[in-house]
């Protein structure tokens, strides 16, 4: 017992000694990951004037919104086709995933064993192997250029995903009490209603939030499926980088308004989004 | 069991998402193959047979073989860098430091913003102008009498994927430091005590106990990490846009595909990084499924 103590108190002390020490690789890694957010910030609010290369890491001498105003000229439709696109994909997409969830969970039938492991290997394809078909296929369909189709697009290629996270979510539900929901005489729709659509929310939250980002995120589809006026805001920012007519501190500006979406998402609600990310990482 | 009326409802409600699955996953991946064993070149579709002219000719393209050479170096310096910034940060972060929260979320956070975001701000950052127009980290280096640090960053010589590489790194640390750490807290407490009466030392601790006990989580982060950097593309083109030096499969497969026309090439590449993927990915979802069906 004495030994034991004994041999637990430097220990300890060591231990909480070696903890400050771990502070300054902290805030070295802090600075790492600040370092792009400082810049796109500091810039942005530096009047055109005081604008320079040489002095990128200044801190703004006075307070101008002027970068952020005219990128917000450049990008402010393609934001709204951003935003117009994501909300009802990423709704559209959990009710898909809610639906499939609740089936599959709870019902066996000739091949499912076989759905799921299509479904995982779905969420990992490389999109390069499905771009040209689903090119050929959008423009038959009438459909290709427009923001309709794009959010079709999110919603068929966010089924693996979504709903994999209900049906794992809904997995964890008692058997006995779908049971006797049954016995009390509830049909399919009144388990789902009463059983399973009540505890589903943070589920809802984990997959809205995930899609939401991706789409948000995404440039590929994008670029390939929009024509320019229905540009998202990744691809009207990656042309408007890619033009040697915009200045860089607008070009700075243009990236925060396109990051602060998701961003906000991740301050608010940063606890489901990290148990997607994770329900994306250790389940998948 | 299910009652009659409640198994066609499931039906119903089902088939149309297994049916979009199959036919614009399964049935496109299909569809695709059959492009790349095709001679279609041009706007109009054609379906002559080919047979694997189109992947014999890609073995033997130097653009094909600098990309190779691309994503091998892009996935050394990112996988690996993002499994060992990823662990450091967990270890720190795992110590029950004051303020944990507040550097998990810190570090995490970039996983929030996209690829085009995040390669605009780091073009800049990795701006290679010397001299007089020096400027973002280079300037930054030379300001704080790092010189030696001064590089030319992505448009190095055969070497530049590494700094793209970076960037990434700095995407997705965090997330690889967020399992860590998922994983780190799932240990036992006993067992570091355990360790720690036996007078091992922390570094022991983490050497011997925790880095063997958390392989399947660094098996998840490798096989995560690795199949986004088969697929790295957008990072790439907001860094340096469509340059060869920077060229990677599935740059080579939007330039061919959809600005040279030359779909045969392009599905055939789409397809490569599918078996690519594939050979990553099965291998990994048949263990964890078996894992997974164990009670």
């Amino acid at each position: 017992m004495t030994s034991t103590t004994a041999a637990r108190s430097p220990k300890r002390r060591f231990r909480f000694q070696g903890r400050y020490l771990l502070l300054i690789p902290l805030l070295l890694m802090t600075i790492f990951y600040l370092l792009p957010l400082y810049i796109m910030l500091v810039t942005g609010f530096k009047s055109f004037a005081e604008v320079s290369l040489q002095t990128m890491w200044n801190l703004p001498g006075g307070f101008s919104l002027e970068n952020y105003i005219a990128a917000f000229e450049k990008l402010a439709p393609h934001l709204k086709n951003s935003l117009m696109m994501v909300i009802p994909a990423a709704i559209i997409s959990s009710m898909v995933g809610s639906v499939n969830g609740f089936v599959l969970a709870r019902w066996r039938f000739p091949g499912s064993n076989l759905v799921l492991p299509l479904l995982l290997f779905g969420m990992f394809i490389p999109y390069q192997s499905i771009l040209i078909p689903l090119a050929v296929f959008m423009k038959n369909i009438g459909l290709a250029g427009s923001i309709p189709g794009l959010i079709l697009v999110h919603v068929i290629y966010g089924i693996p995903i979504t709903t994999l996270t209900f049906y794992g979510y809904y997995m964890t539900v008692p058997k006995e009490l779908v049971e006797a929901a049954r016995i009390d005489g509830a049909g399919m729709f009144g388990a789902y209603r009463h059983i399973f659509l009540p505890v589903s929310a943070p589920a809802f939250v984990v997959v809205i939030i995930w899609q939401f980002t991706s789409a948000w995120n995404d440039f590929l589809f994008a670029v390939i499926l929009t024509g320019n006026e229905n540009w998202p805001v990744t691809v009207a920012l990656q042309n408007m980088a890619g033009s040697q007519i915009i200045a860089w501190n607008v070009q700075m500006a243009g990236s925060f308004l396109a990051a602060v979406p998701t961003l906000l998402v991740y301050i608010f609600l940063g606890r489901y989004f990290l148990r997607g990310l994770m329900a994306g990482a250790l389940k998948g | 069991m299910l009652r009659d009326k409640d198994r066609y409802l499931n039906i119903v409600l089902v088939s149309p998402s297994i049916v979009a699955v199959l036919i614009f996953i399964y049935g496109f991946i299909a569809w695709s193959g059959r492009v790349s064993l095709s001679k279609w070149k041009g706007l109009t579709p054609d379906y002559t047979w080919n047979g694997i002219r189109n992947y014999l000719d890609l073995f033997s393209d130097p653009r094909f073989a600098v990309d190779i050479r691309n994503t091998l170096i892009f996935t050394g310096v990112f996988v690996g860098g993002s499994l060992v910034l990823g662990f450091l940060l967990a270890v720190m972060l795992d110590q029950g430091l004051r303020g944990e929260s507040f550097f998990r979320s810190l570090f995490l956070f970039p996983m929030a913003i996209s690829y085009i975001v995040t390669g605009v701000v780091w073009r800049w950052l990795m701006n290679p102008a010397m001299g007089s127009r020096m400027s973002g980290l280079n300037l930054l280096f030379a300001n704080l009498g790092l010189d030696p640090l001064v590089n030319a960053w992505h448009t190095t010589p055969k070497w530049g994927m590494a700094a793209i590489a970076l960037a990434a790194i700095w995407q997705m640390s965090g997330y690889t430091m967020a399992i860590y750490l998922a994983g780190m807290r799932s240990i036992p407490h006993e067992l570091r005590e355990a360790a720690r009466i036996d007078g091992a030392s922390e570094f022991q601790i983490y050497r011997r106990i925790i880095l063997p006990l958390l392989a399947p989580v660094t098996l998840s982060a490798l096989i995560i990490l690795g199949h986004m950097s088969l697929k790295v593309f957008d990072l790439i083109i907001a860094i340096a846009g469509k340059q060869l030096q920077l060229d990677v499969p599935a740059i080579y497969m939007w330039q061919a595909t959809f600005d040279g026309l030359f779909y045969a090439r392009g599905a055939a590449i789409g397809m490569i990084l599918l078996i690519s993927v594939a050979v990553l990915i099965i291998p990994y979802l048949r263990y964890t499924l078996k894992t997974d069906s164990q009670p």
